[in-house]
């Protein structure tokens, strides 16, 4: 509902006029006089004439919120129900259709200083929540079945030993049947399934084996059972499939966790645009603005949407978009791209894309053929898979084969070839990886990273060399005071108090500085100019120069150190000197030029430190100036870096780097990283990237810190070693088992220990994940 | 061994209930947030209506 970037980075109920209107507006009964606010886009009708929408909540901290919220919401007439989800954060709302304006869902949520983002969940993510839900009922059935089977296998077990007669034993291995033979049609399905469309195709995956395994030992249980066998394996039929349930649930659930989370990523950044409908304005979703639109943009928001300037100026910072810090000049008839910040005069637009913009359909398709080119890598479960199912076929081939010429019973040979097959299904072999992963994502959650693709972590261990962009990844992503320190402190916490009056960028720079986040009373905006107010009966002016100085009857005389006199030189450097930018204070005869400029990330030089002794070799490559990439180079140590360089150069750079070799970890925030990170190796950004990068990226990390990125690497190395080693531990159980299977020595007993064994080993190996 | 004819099924239909239980608990939502309902039973609101949002 306002502008992303800084203005939506921390809650703020007041200080923002026009959100201010809009919640008097709303108290006055939903009409607001300046501004409605259209979110039909998101209201979805649901059944008995009620509507609904949900909505990501943002701000949530602790368990009381669950209630302040689901009790301010339902206080609204008309809410029939709200509901937040914890678990991930969402609020869903339903009301009687056409008694509320959903609008005053949003307002009633700030009001209690938390930021509602509706959206429209992806259908893929309602996709992943059916299949998840679909594998875990699998999952209890064959868990059900398992434990029963095993209570009967056990009697059998012990009776075969000591003095069970042939009528009972025969009765529990037909009830045994009766369990196992409904549970696994139930819970094999996603097995069969898959195994059945790989087959068709042509294709030999994991499933084949499994499936056959399973079929085949069930059909022999079955055979023996009516033969009045000692032994059936129904148990270990139904015992493997539960195993390897476990790992696909795990594996599904945490898939779907990251979906979660980039679904809200998305929603948070979703921004809306003002619309001019005949001549009212009306706020819409981004989503919902067309080719054609007039669109008005205040000061410190996003351009929504591509499109030529029909009136005003301003300076708009296009850097999310090119990686240029340095602003450019717009005026009517210029063209401006989404995605770029306007900085001090309101535009009015007329849309030529909708919602979207031709620069970021040119990023999209680089994108696209990028990600292409990712998915032929292919992970290391699959590729250890696809050498294992061939093997395990012949395997069991063989040793029907070898038994029935060395004068074996038919039957003798089918029974032993079964057993190897069951005792070579890769259970330990399914939870291997899963179960480090889902470790592993936990331990990164604790770090500030949130991972977007499930096989992030196998390829962040792999990066040797680490390509970081400059503005908003090494540097934080809103520029700061940076002369801090030569100003009297008493003075810089007034301006910054007054600061949090105005949506200028600069002015919500200075605000960052405020220990009391509360806006003085009565403090006035003059567009363009800069905001002042009557500070203990003294006037006080935050904005241009001449704004300041027409306060100043004489020129200011530095009355102590640290402030300064007025320069009227500065006035005319103002935006220009290696990326610095001025804004003005005076306070009765006191004064201060306060400098504001990209800053570094506290701890970029530790963190960039941490990843060279983790043996990966650092670079910038930047869109912006070489004079501004330089000093930050040079402040970390880093010898290699490129300037100026545009999103084709990017690529072409990693190109080469992987054509020597290296596995290159990205780490950028800007539109013109997107296709970088999609072609690199592995690609990690802060949570202030533009959308579009941050889909783009494996991971997402939080906070002002670039800690995470060194930590990502760490938690990533730990996890592939562990994963490593639950492979080798499956590889070595296999060793020792399948020998003893084609020698025919296995029964159901010593099946089912090695299974579970097996499964319990890599489990509690990759707990170790957690690590310190 | 007579007594398996009964104690068996028993056994089973104690077993099914328990797993139909988990089914009825699974799509009835209540795994969709097992943070929130941590939470939720300590919010004593039925005890003491009280204004958080004024």
């Amino acid at each position: 509902m306002r502008g992303s970037g800084p203005a939506s980075a921390r809650p703020r109920a007041s200080g923002d006029p026009a959100l201010d209107a809009r919640l008097r507006g709303h108290e006055r009964g939903g009409v607001s006089a300046a501004e409605n606010l259209d979110l039909s886009l998101y209201a979805k009708p649901g059944p008995d004439g009620t509507c609904g929408m949900e909505l990501a909540v943002e701000g949530i901290a602790c368990g009381a919120c669950i209630n302040r919220i689901e009790s301010a919401v339902r206080r609204l007439p008309g809410v029939t129900e709200a509901r937040l989800n914890f678990t991930n954060r969402r609020l869903r709302v339903s009301w009687t259709d056409g008694a509320l304006e959903p609008a005053r869902i949003l307002a009633a949520l700030e009001d209690n200083g938390y930021h509602g983002h509706p959206f429209v969940p992806l259908r893929a993510e309602q996709e992943e929540a059916a299949e998840q839900r679909r594998l875990t009922r699998c999952m209890a059935v064959a868990g059900f079945a398992a434990m029963n089977i095993m209570l009967m296998s056990v009697s059998v077990w012990s009776g075969n030993v000591t003095d069970i007669t042939p009528a009972t034993r025969d009765f529990f291995h037909w009830a045994s049947a009766l369990i196992a033979l409904p549970a696994a049609a139930y819970a094999g399905r996603p097995f069969f399934g898959s195994a059945w469309r790989a087959l068709r195709s042509g294709h030999l995956n994991m499933d084949v084996p499994i499936s056959l395994g399973v079929i085949l030992a069930l059909g022999m249980s079955l055979v023996e059972t009516a033969n009045h066998a000692r032994e059936a394996y129904f148990d270990s039929a139904i015992m493997l499939l539960f195993f390897l349930l476990v790992g696909r649930t795990l594996d599904h659930a945490m898939r779907r966790k990251t979906r979660a989370v980039a679904g809200n990523l998305a929603a948070l950044r979703a921004d809306t645009a003002h619309r001019f409908s005949g001549d009212e304005l009306v706020s819409v979703p981004v989503a919902a603005v067309a080719a054609g639109d007039r669109l008005l943009v205040k000061p410190g928001e996003r351009v929504p949407a591509d499109g030529v300037v029909q009136s005003g100026h301003s300076e708009i910072d296009e850097s999310l978009i090119t990686g240029e810090t340095a602003r450019r000049n717009v005026a009517a008839g210029a063209t401006v791209y989404a995605g770029s910040m306007n900085y001090s005069g309101t535009l009015t637009l007329k849309a030529t894309a909708a919602g979207g913009s031709a620069v970021i359909d040119e990023i999209e398709r680089l994108l696209e053929k990028a990600a292409s080119a990712k998915s032929r890598a292919m992970r290391l479960a699959d590729r250890a898979s696809r050498v294992y199912a061939p093997v395990v076929h012949a395997t069991a081939a063989m040793t029907l084969l070898g038994w029935w010429l060395a004068g074996a019973s038919l039957h003798d040979a089918v029974v032993t070839a079964i057993a190897v097959l069951i005792i070579t299904c890769p259970c330990a072999l399914a939870l291997a990886i899963p179960a480090v992963q889902v470790v592993a994502s936990g331990a990164l959650f604790r770090a500030n990273i949130i991972l977007n693709a499930g096989d992030a972590i196998e390829r962040l261990a792999e990066a040797d060399t680490v390509i970081f962009d400059k503005t908003g990844t090494l540097t934080l992503p809103e520029p700061r005071v940076v002369n801090a320190a030569v100003i009297d402190a008493e003075l810089l916490q007034n301006a910054a108090r007054l600061a949090l009056s105005s949506r200028h960028p600069l002015a919500m720079a200075l605000s960052r500085e405020a220990v009391q986040r509360v806006p003085y009373d009565g403090a006035i905006e003059e567009p363009g100019q800069g905001v002042c107010v009557m500070i203990d009966g003294v006037e006080a002016r935050l904005g241009s120069a001449a704004f300041c100085s027409a306060l100043q009857q004489s020129p200011l005389i530095p009355a102590q150190a640290g402030i300064q006199r007025w320069v009227p030189a500065f006035a005319g450097t103002s935006g220009e000197q290696a990326g610095i930018s001025y804004i003005y204070f005076s306070y009765g005869t006191q004064g201060a030029v306060i400098e504001i400029a990209q800053k570094l990330r506290p701890d970029a030089v530790e963190t960039v430190a941490a990843l060279r002794a983790h043996g990966l070799s650092p670079m910038i490559l930047s869109g912006d100036r070489s004079e501004a990439v330089g000093p930050v180079a040079r402040a970390l140590g880093i010898e290699n870096w490129r300037s100026a360089l545009k999103p084709a150069d990017k690529i072409a750079l990693i190109e080469d780097l992987k054509r020597k070799g290296r596995r290159v970890l990205m780490v950028g925030d800007g539109l013109n990283d997107a296709p970088a990170l999609a072609v690199a190796h592995v690609s990690l950004s802060p949570i202030s990237a533009a959308d579009l990068t941050q889909a783009q990226a494996d991971a997402v990390f939080l906070g002002e810190r670039l800690a995470p990125v060194a930590d990502a690497v760490a938690v990533a190395r730990r996890a592939r070693r562990l994963m490593m080693e639950n492979l080798w531990l499956a590889a070595i159980y296999n060793m020792i088992a399948v020998p003893v299977a084609i020698a025919g020595a296995v029964t159901p007993l010593i099946a089912a220990l090695a299974m579970s064994g097996s499964s319990l080993l890599v489990t509690l190996n990759a707990l170790r994940a957690r690590g310190a | 061994m007579n007594v398996l004819v009964y104690l068996v099924p028993m056994a089973l239909g104690l077993g099914l209930a328990g797993l139909f239980g988990f089914l009825w608990a699974l799509k009835s939502g209540q795994y969709s947030d097992v943070d929130g309902a941590a939470l939720r039973v300590l919010s004593d609101d039925d005890i003491e209506p009280r204004d958080h949002t004024s």
